[in-house]
C-alpha cells in the first residue's frame, strides 16, 4: 500500500526519487509549452488556452487516480500530505501570484523549464523569484503574525463546500470539461490563424470528453472504500454466514494474568472511554483506523491473536470481520464486549453463582485475577496516561 | 525535427499521471517555489548564519541539528525539472537563447517585467505556502481546500488584472 515513504524509501533514497519524478515534470512541461511564456500568458488574453487545458486535464487525472488507488486500497489516503489551509494568507498569496503570473509570463515551475531551453526572461523571473523570497524573508516580522493567521489545518474542499467527495469530483470534472469546450470556443474566435485547438481532431475529443464525464458519474456512485467496507460487513447476512471466534471473558483474564506474549488487545474504544479503563497492552484503533497502513506491524502478525475489545460486542464483530476482509487472521472478539468484562473480572462482589460445581474456583480465579488485571492497569496509568499514537504523515508543501 | 507542442489534453495527461506517481510513491506532492525559498535560505545562512537562525522566517529551517536546506526534496525535483526540460527542449529541437516578449515590448523591458513577476511569486507563494505547482496543482489533486483557494485566487486576479498588462503581450 502507497505511499512508501518513509516505511520502504528511505529519506535519502527519496532524493533519488525527487530527481526522476522531476526530470519526469520538467520533460512533460517543456513538451506541453510551458516553456514559452507567450503561450503560458495567452490564457488570459484568450488567445491560447494550452495552459487551462494541461492544468486541469493534470488536476482531474491526478484527483482520479487519488482517487480510485483509495478505494482500491492502494493508498492510504490518509497518510498522504494534503496541504493545510491558512485561508486569508492563500487568498493574498494567490493575488500576489496572479499579478506576478500576468507580468512575468511564467510561474516558478515553468520558469525553470523555460530556462533550461535557454529562455532569457525565464533566467530573469527566476532571479527575481529568488529576490521576492529574499525580501520577504527580510521584512518577516512585519507580517509574521498574517503569515500564521487562519490556520484551519488540512482541510478538504469537499467537506468545507458540505458535500460528498464524489458528488465534487464530479462537479470539478464537469467544470473542466464545460471550461475546455467554451475556451476552445473562445480560442478558435480570439485567434483565428494559428489557435492551438485548430489542430485537434474533434471525434477523438469527444470521446475523451464524454469518457472522463462517466468516470465522474461513477465517482458519485461509488462510496468511499471504508464506508462500502463497513457498510458490507455490517449487513446481517453477511454476519450469519462469517462465524467469528469468541473469546470469553475468563479466558482474556487469565490470559492477561498470565502475561501471554502471544495476545494483543484492540481497544476499538474512542480514546476519551480508554482513557478511564484501558486494558493492559492495550492498542487503541477505532474501527476506521483500522484500514490505515500504520497499525498493519501490528495486525499483521500471524502467531499473535488480536482480541477486539468494543463497548459491545456487536463492534466487535463489525471489526472482526472488517479485519477479515482486509486480509489479516488470528482474530477474536471479547464475548459481550468491554461492558460484560468489566462486570465479570472487574468489578468487585459481582459473582453469580450458576450452581455448577467449579463455582468456587471460578469465583476465586476472577477474585484474583480482578486484583492482578486493575494492579496492571494502575501500573500502565503511573507509567503516564498512554497518548494516543499520531499518525505518522508525510511532510510536503512547499 | 519536431518542434511542435504536445496535444494539451495528452501533455496534461501525462502530468497528472506523475503528479500522481509522485503522490503514490512519497505522499507528496510537486512543487518547484520550495526549491527558490531553499536557495535563498542556504544563502542568508552561509553569508550571515546568526542572523538567519535568529530569524522566525529562515529559523524555521536552519540551526543545529537540522540538515543543510538545499538537501530538500523539492531542490532535487527541480533540479530534475531543469535536466528534463533541458532533455524534451534538446529533443524538440527548442534550444535557443532568446527572449520572448509580446510584439509591443522590448526585450529590456521585458526582462525588467519578468523579474518583477518572479519576485511577487515568490513572495505570493510563502504567504499562500507554495506556488501554482505545489499549493495549486498538487493541493487540488488532493482535495485541499487551500488548493482550490490558491488555484482561484491566482488565475482569478490573472484575468482580472490581464488588460492591465496588455501591452506587454499583445
Amino acid at each position: 500500500m502507497g505511499p512508501f515513504v518513509p516505511e520502504l524509501i528511505s529519506d535519502q533514497l527519496n532524493l533519488v526519487v525527487a530527481l526522476v519524478l522531476g526530470i519526469a515534470f520538467g520533460a512533460v512541461l517543456e513538451q506541453a509549452g510551458f516553456s514559452s511564456s507567450r503561450r503560458l500568458a495567452g490564457v488570459f488574453y484568450g488567445y491560447d488556452f494550452t495552459v487551462l487545458r494541461v492544468f486541469f486535464t493534470a488536476t482531474v487525472t491526478a484527483m482520479s487516480g487519488v482517487l480510485l488507488l483509495g478505494y482500491f486500497g492502494l493508498l492510504d489516503t490518509e497518510a498522504i500530505f494534503v496541504n493545510p489551509t491558512w485561508l486569508v494568507p492563500a487568498i493574498v498569496g494567490g493575488i500576489i501570484m496572479g499579478i506576478g503570473f500576468v507580468l512575468g509570463g511564467y510561474c516558478p515551475g515553468t520558469s525553470v523549464c523555460a530556462a533550461a531551453i535557454g529562455k532569457i526572461d525565464a533566467m530573469f523571473f527566476i532571479g527575481g523569484g529568488l529576490l521576492g523570497v529574499f525580501a520577504f524573508g527580510e521584512l518577516f516580522s512585519l507580517y509574521g503574525n498574517f503569515y500564521d493567521s487562519t490556520s484551519l489545518g488540512s482541510i478538504k474542499v469537499f467537506d468545507s463546500l458540505g458535500m460528498s467527495q464524489g458528488l465534487f469530483a464530479f462537479l470539478l470534472i464537469a467544470m473542466a470539461v464545460g471550461a475546455f469546450a467554451v475556451t476552445t470556443v473562445i480560442e478558435k474566435r480570439v485567434n483565428r490563424s494559428s489557435a492551438p485547438s485548430l489542430e485537434f481532431k474533434s471525434r477523438s475529443h469527444f470521446a475523451a470528453g464524454a469518457g472522463i464525464l462517466a468516470l465522474g458519474v461513477l465517482f458519485i456512485v461509488l462510496p468511499d472504500r471504508k464506508t462500502h467496507l463497513i457498510n458490507k460487513v455490517s449487513d446481517p447476512k453477511y454476519a450469519t454466514s462469517h462465524p467469528v471466534t469468541v473469546m470469553d471473558a475468563d479466558e482474556l483474564a487469565f490470559r492477561i494474568v498470565d502475561r501471554e506474549p502471544n495476545i494483543r488487545i484492540i481497544d476499538l474504544r474512542s480514546v476519551d472511554t480508554t482513557m478511564s479503563r484501558s486494558l493492559p497492552g492495550a492498542e487503541n484503533i477505532t474501527v476506521r483506523d483500522l484500514f490505515g497502513k500504520d497499525w498493519v506491524p501490528i495486525l499483521s502478525r500471524r502467531h499473535v491473536k488480536k482480541v477486539l475489545v468494543g463497548n459491545d460486542e456487536a463492534q466487535e464483530r463489525t471489526a472482526y470481520l472488517l479485519l477479515q476482509e482486509l486480509g489479516y487472521e488470528n482474530l477474536a472478539v471479547l464475548q459481550g464486549g468491554f461492558q460484560t468484562f468489566d462486570k465479570t473480572i472487574l468489578s468487585p462482589g459481582s459473582f453469580i453463582p450458576t450452581g455448577s460445581r467449579w463455582d468456587a474456583d471460578v469465583k476465586a480465579f476472577r477474585e484474583k485475577a480482578r486484583e492482578n488485571i486493575l494492579k496492571l492497569i494502575a501500573e500502565n496509568k503511573s507509567k503516564g496516561s498512554k497518548e494516543p499514537k499520531k499518525t505518522k504523515k508525510v511532510q510536503g508543501g512547499c | 525535427m519536431n518542434t511542435k507542442y504536445m496535444n494539451p489534453y495528452l501533455a496534461g495527461f501525462l502530468l497528472g499521471l506523475v503528479l500522481l506517481a509522485t503522490i503514490f510513491i512519497t505522499g507528496r506532492g510537486l512543487g518547484a517555489s520550495g526549491a527558490i525559498k531553499s536557495i535563498v535560505v542556504a544563502t542568508v545562512d552561509g553569508i550571515a548564519s546568526k542572523h538567519a537562525e535568529g530569524s522566525h522566517f529562515y529559523g524555521t529551517y536552519v540551526g543545529p541539528g537540522k540538515d543543510n536546506p538545499m538537501k530538500s526534496w523539492l531542490v532535487f525535483e527541480v533540479f530534475g525539472v531543469l535536466i528534463g526540460g533541458f532533455v524534451s527542449g534538446l529533443a524538440s529541437d527548442r534550444m535557443k537563447f532568446v527572449t520572448e516578449a509580446g510584439p509591443r515590448i522590448r526585450p529590456k523591458l521585458r526582462w525588467l517585467f519578468a523579474a518583477i513577476g518572479g519576485a511577487l511569486f515568490g513572495i505570493g507563494a510563502q504567504f499562500a505556502r507554495g506556488c501554482t505547482s505545489g499549493a495549486a496543482l498538487s493541493g487540488m489533486a488532493v482535495l485541499s481546500t487551500a488548493g482550490f483557494i490558491t488555484m482561484i485566487a491566482i488565475f482569478g486576479t490573472g484575468y482580472a488584472f490581464a488588460y492591465f498588462a496588455r501591452k506587454l503581450w499583445i
